[in-house]
């Protein structure tokens, strides 16, 4: 193993990095044109990396710290317009911030890739992860991903770009990591060559769409109601599309790096034969798989599904796995307050994807794990114990659990 | 399943580099042994502070899936090794992110290991360490503690003699032959890796018996429920002061009582209060209002509240009549004022001891940093 600085990308080798150091060199392996930073914890922790790597010399790009979130991801919106490959992030109430810029950025379909490190949002002031930012932008045009591990967010860094500059797709995708868990810890991960990535991801093209002197085109007139829902149609359509280019490219990516899972939307452990399935996203994935693991030596059949995708939604795929269980144990690092269980988010997509079926599953909620606080394999024992109450009684007795708070 | 986990316990900015150096250079030997391994500081100590008490770990597996068992309790419950960098840290632990004051050794596991860095004797730092129930050892790296700042990496082969130290009392970890190689490649350095290998030989375990130690119970508290939690995010003000120590004169700001800072200082202020001339300066100054005004107008700085920044030195007009010593020198937090009464000339030879000895030391803290270095290595080579 040896420093980054020294060899990086002439050959494969392993680094000791976090999450989003990960994203950092992905960035320089996918030769990112344009990044913009404006610093708030923990997404700060790329844009130091990011900012090490131009320094030392190994990774060329315009690195542009900009006064606010709000100009950052305008920035990037810009340059992608003329064609530049971008990245951005932030985390929390600074992603909020540039809101604005969020939603334009997705209407005009521009394939910016940005990283949330998941933040509580302000008030109170809060560091710790909770998955409530990110969501923020599920019904705007943006892909959504959620990493689990240090490897998987360099890996799905480079995923993105080639999904979201594929001229059928158009759209910005945002990488989610867990605050502190991927943005602050450090795993061991493979850096792949600049070689393999070039062979990976082509170059950007914007095509007709390019904002240049020889394209002379204009950009985001402003329309009324005779324009706007044709307009609207066209991303939806655009996010349908989505969903063969990332299964078309995520084949690619195994078959050039060698790693991944089966699919690329979810990641299935332990899903045969289970009778109760625990769903979740991000790094609560590692308590959990211990904690099956121990309840099947006890002869439990419980399993785990992560969603890896939360846009577009693996709506069939969760079908088939979820579809023949007993119950659904859905946990959530987020909270929709007055929702119509008043429950999570993911709780309530789930249920919406599983209404159709004819068989459909008990389904219970578990809000955990807000505001970093860690979800232990004790709490989500504790979860199948009441999941399991349920499918003895054939009774729910209250739909969504608020686990680990202090009554 | 054999998982090692090691912690390091240093003070925030000032060893932050050094931390990582330790923790990072653990999984690259770990990996030169065919192991896994993963490296990281806890989260709520960050962003650090100047000199507050932080942590950093890393865990050793077998393979991923032990790993993965271990880091399912994300934060270790127990460790194989604590490795404390600043010897005045053995009196405890307070990060700000509020846990209340933890033993140092409050995570070695029975059996397992406290490395300290230290000029002291086993004597006098287990006098401050917290009795546990059970054995543990103690390893002492003959050393100056080592500082330095935000920016800068005071490179005096404190990282790896803790390294070679630490191959010897834990060689189920990773082993010398893998640690000597990683030091090797990360800085280049045969000087260093020959730090290394003394370390390793001379290193030392003194048996650290249950009931050896401070019988103190570690100040804690009770997180209220949600139920009992004001709305609003809204904590009730702290009221105001009054007279010095409940007494007609004076006065004495009330103080938050569960969140002390005993130990986020290195360092506390002396003061002369025969040469003192009530400039308030101290007292206006002081970050953390600790300074009781006493009833003959006289300024004590109160040990619950001092955080060791040492503006109150920097301040005070008067030549000597605020030292920063430190903390090593100290056994309890009680009031200096309270002693000068007592005594005059009993505290007036103590306090001139330990000016006069913080001269000749070489202990510094946050403001005392600048351009210190080069003495403080050769004293470092001289202790080692």
């Amino acid at each position: 193993m040896t420093t980054v600085e020294t060899q990086l990308f002439q050959t494969e080798q392993e680094e000791l990095i976090s999450g989003s150091e990960a994203i950092a060199i992905a960035c320089a392996l996918a030769d990112v044109d344009v990044i913009t930073a404006y610093p708030i914890r923990p997404y700060d922790t790329v844009m130091q990396y990011v900012s090490k790597l131009k320094a030392d010399g190994v990774f060329d790009c315009d690195f542009i710290v900009a006064e606010s979130e709000h100009s950052q991801f305008e920035i990037v919106k810009h340059a992608s317009a003329v064609g530049a490959r971008t990245f951005c992030g932030s985390s929390g109430v600074g992603w909020f911030y540039a809101f604005e810029a969020i939603t334009v950025t997705a209407g005009l379909r521009m394939p910016v890739v940005a990283m949330v490190g998941n933040r509580a949002l302000d008030d109170p002031g809060a560091f710790g992860t909770e998955h409530n930012d990110a969501l923020a932008v599920r019904d705007l045009g943006w892909m959504l991903y959620w990493v689990a591990t240090a490897q998987e967010a360099l890996d799905i860094a480079l995923l993105s770009w080639r999904v979201a500059e594929d001229p059928r797709v158009l759209l910005p995708m945002a990488i989610s990591c867990d605050g502190s868990f991927l943005t602050h810890s450090q795993a061991i991960v493979n850096v792949p060559t600049s070689e393999q990535v070039r062979k990976f991801l082509p170059p950007y093209d914007r095509g007709k769409l390019q904002l240049h002197p020889d394209n002379p085109i204009t950009i985001a007139p402003q329309v009324n109601e005779d324009w706007l829902m044709e307009i609207r149609r066209q991303s939806d359509e655009a996010m349908h599309r989505s969903v063969a280019v990332i299964e078309e490219a995520y084949a690619d990516f195994k078959k050039t790096f060698n790693r991944g899972d089966p699919s690329a939307f979810i990641e299935e452990y332990m899903t045969e034969d289970a009778e109760i399935l625990i769903v979740g996203m991000g790094t609560l994935a590692l308590p959990v798989r211990v904690a099956i693991r121990r309840m099947r030596e006890a002869g439990k059949k419980v399993g785990f599904v992560r969603i890896k995708f939360f846009r577009p939604f693996p709506t069939e795929e969760l079908q088939r796995v979820l579809g023949g269980v007993k119950a659904v144990c859905v946990i959530d690092r987020d909270y929709s307050f007055g929702s119509p269980s008043f429950a999570g988010v993911l709780f309530h997509e789930l249920r919406s994807t599983l209404y159709p079926l004819e068989k459909r599953p008990l389904m219970l909620n578990f809000i955990a794990g807000l505001g970093g606080r860690e979800i232990h394999t004790n709490d989500v024992n504790h979860m199948v114990d009441i999941v399991q109450k349920a499918i003895d009684t054939g009774k729910i007795e209250q739909e969504a659990t608020w686990i680990g708070v202090r009554e | 399943m054999s998982t090692v986990a090691v912690e390091v316990v240093y003070r925030g900015i000032f060893q932050k580099s050094l931390a990582r150096n330790i923790v990072r250079n653990i999984v690259f030997a770990a990996r030169k042994d065919g192991k896994i391994g993963t490296a990281f500081g806890r989260y709520g100590d960050s962003p650090e502070r100047n000199g507050i008490p932080a942590k950093q770990f890393a865990v050793v597996a077998d393979n991923a899936e032990e790993l993965e068992e271990t880091l399912a309790q994300y934060e270790p419950t127990e460790v194989d090794v604590t490795i404390n960098v600043d010897d005045t840290l053995c009196k405890g632990v307070e990060s700000w992110a509020w846990y209340g004051l933890q033993p140092i050794n409050q995570l070695t596991k029975p059996g397992g290991t406290l490395i300290v860095t230290s000029r002291q004797d086993a004597d006098s730092l287990i006098r401050d360490m917290h009795q546990k129930d059970s054995p543990i050892g103690l390893s002492i790296l003959k050393s100056t503690v080592s500082f330095s700042g935000l920016w800068v990496y005071k490179d005096d082969h404190t990282d790896v003699r803790v390294l070679g130290n630490l191959c010897n009392v834990c060689p189920q970890l990773v082993s010398l032959k893998s640690m000597l190689e990683t030091i090797r490649e990360q800085t280049g350095s045969e000087t260093k890796v020959a730090s290394a290998q003394k370390a390793y030989d001379t290193a030392t375990i003194r048996q650290v018996e249950p009931g050896e130690g401070n019988p103190e119970i570690p100040y804690s508290f009770v997180l209220p429920g949600w139920k009992e939690m004001q709305e609003g995010v809204v904590i009730k003000a702290i009221e105001a002061g009054g007279g010095f120590r409940g007494g007609e004169g004076g006065y004495q700001p009330v103080r938050n009582e569960v969140f002390k800072k005993y130990s986020t200082r290195s360092m506390r202020p002396v003061i002369n209060f025969e040469t003192c001339i009530k400039c308030t300066l101290c007292w206006l100054q002081c970050p953390d209002t600790c300074f009781d005004v006493t009833p003959d107008g006289l300024y004590d700085a109160n040990m619950e509240s001092c955080c060791g920044c040492g503006v109150c030195e920097a301040v005070c007009p008067v030549p000597d009549c605020v030292t920063m010593v430190g903390e090593a020198e100290f056994e309890d937090n009680n009031s200096q004022w309270e002693m000068w009464q007592k005594d005059k000339e009993g505290y007036n030879s103590w306090m001139t001891l330990l000016v006069d000895k913080q001269k000749s030391e070489t202990r510094t803290h946050g403001f005392h940093h600048v351009g210190g270095y080069a003495e403080e290595i050769a004293n470092t080579e001289e202790v080692s």
